[in-house]
């Protein structure tokens, strides 16, 4: 008999959260972590994010990318410590910090983009 | 002797080993935490999976800017300038390096993952790779039209 594990949904959590990453940081952290910072292009100014920001679409995808890439972390790192460093035995400490650090992050997610003005 | 031996071998050990009968002995190779050094591709597979730590850097980054933004003009400028202190501004280059490489082996690796038949005929790897990087560089102009004020 196989016991039924939510391992497959961990794994769905993980290819969304993928796809959305591979789809939206990469041009996010160039504009917001790289060209606005050096000046290569004007940020936009606090009026206007705060419109973008106020719109729900906006909010929903925002919070779809952080909830599922904070849960792609959670599973990739979980194996990366496996794997990589061969901790096998500290089990139920990694996942609890990886998980409940998703969990945790997914919260003040929704709260911020939620209380935006 | 052995009987003694064995005697101080058991005290010595707070749980006395629980033996099974002619089960064999395992031969186990100690694995280096370090063993991804060794290959090119093993050293690939984990800086791909590294990727995931900057991954969620950006999340947090993002919700600082979103929270900056909703405390006010003031909190937005000084958001501003702390991402262009070099210490963050560091991170969010290695950032952007990891997170390419993230979307590259992603996309690259969608073929073999998704399998789409279209009348019983498979659809080669190299469209359904070269549907997701015109996906990405969709999205990519999306986000910067919308960013950048139209």
């Amino acid at each position: 008999m196989s016991k039924r594990t939510i391992e497959p949904l961990l794994w769905i959590l993980f290819s969304a959260g993928g796809v959305l990453a591979a789809l939206l940081i990469p041009i996010l952290s160039v504009l917001f972590g790289v060209a606005f910072p050096l000046g290569w292009l004007a940020p936009p100014g606090h009026e206007q994010l705060l419109a973008l920001l106020g719109r729900p679409v906006s909010r929903m995808v925002l919070f779809l990318l952080c909830t599922l890439s904070l849960f792609h972390w959670a599973h990739r790192f979980r194996y990366t410590l496996y794997d990589g460093l061969q901790i096998k035995h500290l089990n139920e400490l990694i996942n609890l910090f990886c998980y409940g650090g998703a969990i945790v992050g997914s919260a003040a997610a929704g709260y911020l983009l939620w209380q935006v003005p | 002797m052995a009987q003694r031996l064995l005697g101080a071998v058991g005290r010595a050990m707070s749980e006395p080993p629980a033996y099974r009968q002619f089960h064999p002995r395992w031969h186990r190779r100690r694995m280096s935490a370090w063993w991804w050094l060794k290959r090119v591709s093993h050293l690939g597979f984990i800086l791909r999976e590294l990727s995931s730590i900057f991954v969620a850097w950006f999340v947090v980054f993002l919700l600082l800017l979103v929270s900056a933004v909703s405390r006010g003009e003031g909190a937005y400028q000084q958001f501003l300038t702390w991402s262009g202190s070099p210490g963050v501004l560091l991170l969010n280059l290695a950032t952007v390096i990891f997170v390419v490489f993230h979307a590259v082996t992603w996309f690259s690796l969608a073929p073999q993952a998704l399998v789409v038949r279209v009348r019983g005929r498979r659809i080669p790897g190299a469209w359904i790779a070269a549907s997701n990087y015109a996906a990405w560089a969709l999205v990519s102009a999306l986000v910067a039209w919308v960013t950048l004020g139209g």
